[in-house]
């Protein structure tokens, strides 16, 4: 009556069939609808610099585990993640080693050294996309004018390469003469210069609601249509990835104060639709800061940390050095995180206080 | 029924596996042929196990006890059948660990003759309440949703608490099992008269009885079971894992919470599984013991899905056999559910009071993936019923952080396996907490076995010091007697006229040299006292150790007879250094021709002589008794 084979591993012994590599893959798939769009409106340099940046993280994930002697970790698609989100955040013409070194530091510094996938305290996209703002402030702000793919001009791809890999435009598309600031700098700068709202956007500038949600408007990557990052982002919520509450707060957390400001002075301070639709609120709040290894775990605390993570936004948006200050907000809070999920615990069973 | 919320409340988290339970929920409880032989574990309950009653050899009837409860917590257990006792040996048993457990091994005669003393209550609700509960605990009825507790315990409340409501568990939230279900379809009267019982012996009359929608039949009979009976009530669960916890399904039902570490009855609230019902009414009525119960023989791993009433003792083995056999491909075997069944390696072990199910699992069914680095997507915390962090406190298991594990709450973890089931990185959290609770408890101990020692070695540590200060004592008094000595000395050569002169009319021997010498041959004295006194210690360690020795015994009487003489000695030395010291007092109260610094100094020499005396008999002791403890010891 010897049964050897049967198994005797510890309670439970069903599972839902969760997996980080099919959560992981889930959030890249959230993400697609807004990339392809992306690379619609920017053409072939935008693919390059995801192709690139993904490349680049996923060389690294497996240099470091071929030194630490470990097995493959591709396959949980983390790294192939984290390179989609950093590419999302950098110009759509980012030269070639931009793309590489930030790979390299979202990977290496940004996770690996922590001790790879959980451990990491600081968003590693985001991490490296300040480490590059900081160290590159040039090819990080250089934000060409959208070129979409199919339209008269459109570069070709070895144009597209051309420009990636030695910064070299074709003779009728000088780099200055497709440049333009993203709304964000050009709020900063022209109100920092005694214009008002109205003035700074609209003119010659030209800023549009309708164009900023669709996806026609200058910037990162990432930062093109608001409503198809939404889309994906709920659809995370309805597939139980993520729940509504650090998305929720953190565009509270830059909507309220908006809104607040907007309605003391709308000559300086613009409205809250325009924080919203603009800059990378949407793909932070659904896809950055919903990070689960560097977001707390409690939903106390997420609320707590979202709200910070807006309200944060919204300072260095209105008040800070920089235009945009969604990166800055969110690696700021991650560091919260420890502490947040340690005062936020949950009442457990049993020790609700008696209601009297 | 105040206390029965009027909406369903909701207990946090929870979770809802797929549910197979249409595999057997079609088939009747059927009952089994007799078993070659049953393996009856003297331990079946939670508490403490049980004494065997019988002996090797002996011939049992069928609900005679064979083991007897020890302690509060504990219940007896009865022969299932009449047979032969063959064997009472260690034996595996379903145990998370592996372990084995001692067993009576029973041959059945086949005869199945009931044990001459068994009678029941003709009618239960005549007799008082200490009389049910009294039949509850002889019948070694427990828990039977699994967690074994002994019933009669919930049946006698604290006096100062009040049982309000009496919750019937008919939830049987764990996927594959049935057998709950097909006892309120098949043993409705028997479930209802049960509840009556334990109604009218907990002194209540407000009963809900919980079922998960899956069972709509069991509902429906139910609902027309207690349909003229007012005190009665049925409620429809939506279906939710753990919702069968004693503690959620409270909360559903009253949307009161047990406080962490209390019991139900805290919030005056009973609980018992439909099972227990009918096996209360069978112990009341008829005096049966519990011997058998229905158990689901499930999984896509067996060959004919079935419940089975199986007699406690009947191999694994034997159950699946009659269930058409083990298909291949079978990976696992458990006893329980899927969430919180045990898997056995062997099957060999025997079902017992808390097996509701025998589940055959494949691998189609049953994970077996690696674990991997957990990415904090706090899915354990919503599924969590208690609220409770599974992150931190694997994390914190992980590290032996025993303490902060407690400041988490890990004692309120009823071990669900809702965690386990939803994490994304098959961490088997609910295995880390095992491990956590019972390194907890090893520590507990060993701490308190550190108390001790700390203790021993407190009071170690006071002895050596006394030691000590007795030799700086022994020190000191030598000095003193020295110091005493010169004095005297010099006192003869320089003082001796006058002192005689001025003496003359006092009793003999008041001068100070001679007062002087005395105290230093008072302190001999008392040196030799204590000497002697070490020597009977000494002796009688000797006495101990040497056992009949010739020469111990002999070195004892010598020792005796040494302190006697020396004690003699040493009363007279010590009656003379009182006289001395008497004589002193009473001249510096006459205050003599003695100059006031001559008082003081001999006044203090005095003293000082009797505390070193004192002091150096205490030390010498000491002393000579180690001496002849190691003498004991050497011999």
């Amino acid at each position: 009556m010897s049964h050897a084979n049967l198994l005797t591993s510890s309670s439970p012994h069903v599972h839902d069939g969760a997996s980080v590599d099919r959560v992981m893959q889930s959030v890249i798939w959230a993400l697609m609808p807004a990339s392809a769009l992306s690379v619609m409106v920017f053409g072939l340099p935008a693919l390059l610099v995801i192709l690139i940046t993904v490349a680049s993280c996923m060389v690294t994930e497996q240099l470091f585990m071929l030194i630490r002697k470990r097995k493959t970790t591709l396959g949980d698609n983390s790294a192939a993640l984290t390179g989609l989100l950093l590419a999302l955040t950098l110009p759509p013409h980012s030269p070639w080693w931009v793309c590489v070194v930030g790979g390299v530091f979202a990977i290496g510094v940004g996770k690996q050294i922590y001790g790879g996938l959980g451990y990491n305290m600081f968003n590693p996209a985001l991490i490296s996309r300040v480490f590059l703002l900081i160290s590159f402030p040039a090819e990080l702000t250089t934000w060409p004018v959208p070129m979409p793919l199919f339209s008269d001009g459109a570069f070709s791809m070895s144009q597209a390469f051309a420009i990636i890999f030695s910064g070299e435009y074709p003779v009728n598309q000088a780099l200055d003469a497709i440049t333009m600031a993203t709304p964000l700098g050009q709020y900063k700068m022209e109100v920092s210069m005694g214009k008002t709202v109205t003035d700074a956007l609209g003119g010659d500038y030209g800023f549009s609601y309708i164009n900023s949600m669709g996806g026609n408007l200058v910037g990162s990557i990432g930062e093109t249509s608001a409503i198809l990052l939404a889309a994906g982002g709920l659809w995370m919520i309805r597939k139980g990835i993520i729940t509504w509450h650090i998305p929720g707060s953190m565009l509270l957390g830059t909507l309220v104060p908006a809104l607040i400001f907007w309605a003391f002075d709308s000559s300086v301070y613009p409205d809250p639709l325009f924080h919203l639709v603009t800059g990378g609120l949407i793909i932070g709040a659904f896809f950055m800061a919903t990070d689960m290894v560097t977001s707390p775990v409690t939903i106390k605390g997420q609320l707590i940390f979202g709200a910070s993570c807006g309200l944060l936004t919204y300072i260095i948006r209105t008040w800070g050095g920089y235009p945009e200050g969604v990166s800055f907000a969110i690696v700021i809070m991650n560091t919260a995180v420890p502490l947040i999920d340690q005062y936020t615990r949950p009442t457990i069973y049993g020790q609700r206080p008696e209601r009297t | 029924m105040g206390i029965v919320a009027s909406v369903l409340k909701k207990f946090h988290g929870g979770v809802h596996p797929e549910e197979f339970k249409d595999l057997s929920e079609k088939c009747a409880i059927e009952p089994m042929p007799m078993p070659e032989r049953l393996y009856v574990p003297l331990h079946q309950h939670i508490g403490s196990p049980c004494e065997p009653s019988i002996n090797v050899g002996d011939m049992v009837f069928k609900g005679q006890t064979i083991g007897r409860p020890q302690g509060f917590v504990s219940a007896p257990v009865h022969a299932p059948t009449s047979g032969k006792v063959v064997e009472i040996r260690q034996h595996p048993v379903a145990h998370p660990s592996g372990l084995t457990m001692m067993v009576a091994v029973i041959e059945p005669d086949g005869k199945d003759t009931w044990h001459k003393d068994i009678s029941g209550l003709e009618d239960p609700f005549k007799h008082e309440p200490a009389e049910i509960r009294e039949r509850v605990r002889c019948g070694g009825i427990v828990g039977m949703g699994g967690a074994t507790f002994p019933s009669f315990i919930k049946m006698s409340p604290p006096k100062d608490k009040v049982v309000e409501l009496l919750i019937i568990n008919g939830v049987e939230c764990e996927p594959y099992l049935t057998c709950d279900a097909r006892v309120m379809e098949e043993q409705t009267t028997e479930v209802i008269d049960g509840i009556k019982i334990m109604l009218h012996g907990l002194q209540t009359e407000n009963c809900v009885i919980g079922i998960e929608n899956n069972k709509p039949r069991a509902i429906e009979i139910m609902k027309a079971a207690v349909k003229d009976i007012p005190e009665i009530d049925i409620i429809a669960l939506p279906v939710r894992y753990p919702q069968g916890g004693e503690k959620q399904l409270i909360e559903v039902v009253t949307g009161r919470q047990v406080p962490s570490g209390g019991l139900p009855i805290d919030v005056g609230v009973i609980v018992h599984n439909v099972a227990t019902a009918v096996a209360i009414r069978d112990a009341v009525r008829f005096g049966h013991p519990l011997l058998a119960r229905p158990v689901t023989v499930t999984g896509l791993g067996i060959s004919r899905p079935a419940n089975v009433q199986a007699l406690f003792g009947t191999p694994v083995q034997e159950m699946i056999k009659h269930c058409g056999g083990l298909k291949n491909g079978t990976r696992k075997v458990l006893m329980g559910g899927p969430m919180m069944g045990v898997a056995i390696g062997t099957l060999d072990v025997p079902v017992v009071k808390g097996t509701s199910g025998i589940l055959c699992m494949t691998s189609n069914e049953t994970t077996d993936k690696p674990e991997q680095a957990c990415i904090r997507c706090g899915r354990c915390l919503q599924a969590c019923p208690v609220s409770l962090m599974p992150t931190e406190m694997a994390w914190l298991s992980r590290h032996e952080e025993l303490d902060k594990l407690q400041e988490y709450n890990l004692f309120d973890c009823i071990e669900c396996g809702s965690c386990s089931y939803v994490c994304p990185s098959n961490i088997p959290l609910v295995h880390y907490f095992r491990f956590g609770k019972m390194a907890i408890q090893t520590a507990d101990k060993e701490k308190k076995r550190g108390e001790i020692a700390k203790q021993r070695a407190k009071a170690k540590d006071a002895r050596e010091e006394k030691v000590k200060a007795e030799r700086e004592a022994r020190k000191a008094a030598m000095k003193a007697k020295m110091a005493a000595k010169r004095k005297a000395a010099a006192a003869a050569k320089g003082e001796k006229p006058a002192t005689e002169k001025e003496s003359a009319p006092a009793a003999g021997g008041n001068d100070k040299a001679a007062k002087a010498a005395r105290a230093a041959k008072a302190a001999k004295a008392a040196r030799a006292a204590k000497a002697a006194k070490a020597a009977k210690a000494g002796g009688g360690t000797k006495d101990a150790a040497g056992d009949g020795d010739d020469k111990a015994a002999k070195a004892a009487r010598a020792a005796k007879a040494a302190k006697a003489a020396k004690a003699a000695k040493a009363a007279r030395a010590a009656k003379a250094a009182k006289a001395a010291r008497a004589d002193g007092g009473t001249k510096d109260a006459a205050g003599d021709g003695d100059d006031k610094a001559a008082k003081a100094a001999r006044a203090a020499k005095a003293a000082k002589a009797a505390k070193a005396a004192r002091a150096a008999k205490a030390a010498k002791a000491a002393k000579a008794a180690k001496e002849a403890k190691a003498d004991g010891d050497s011999q």
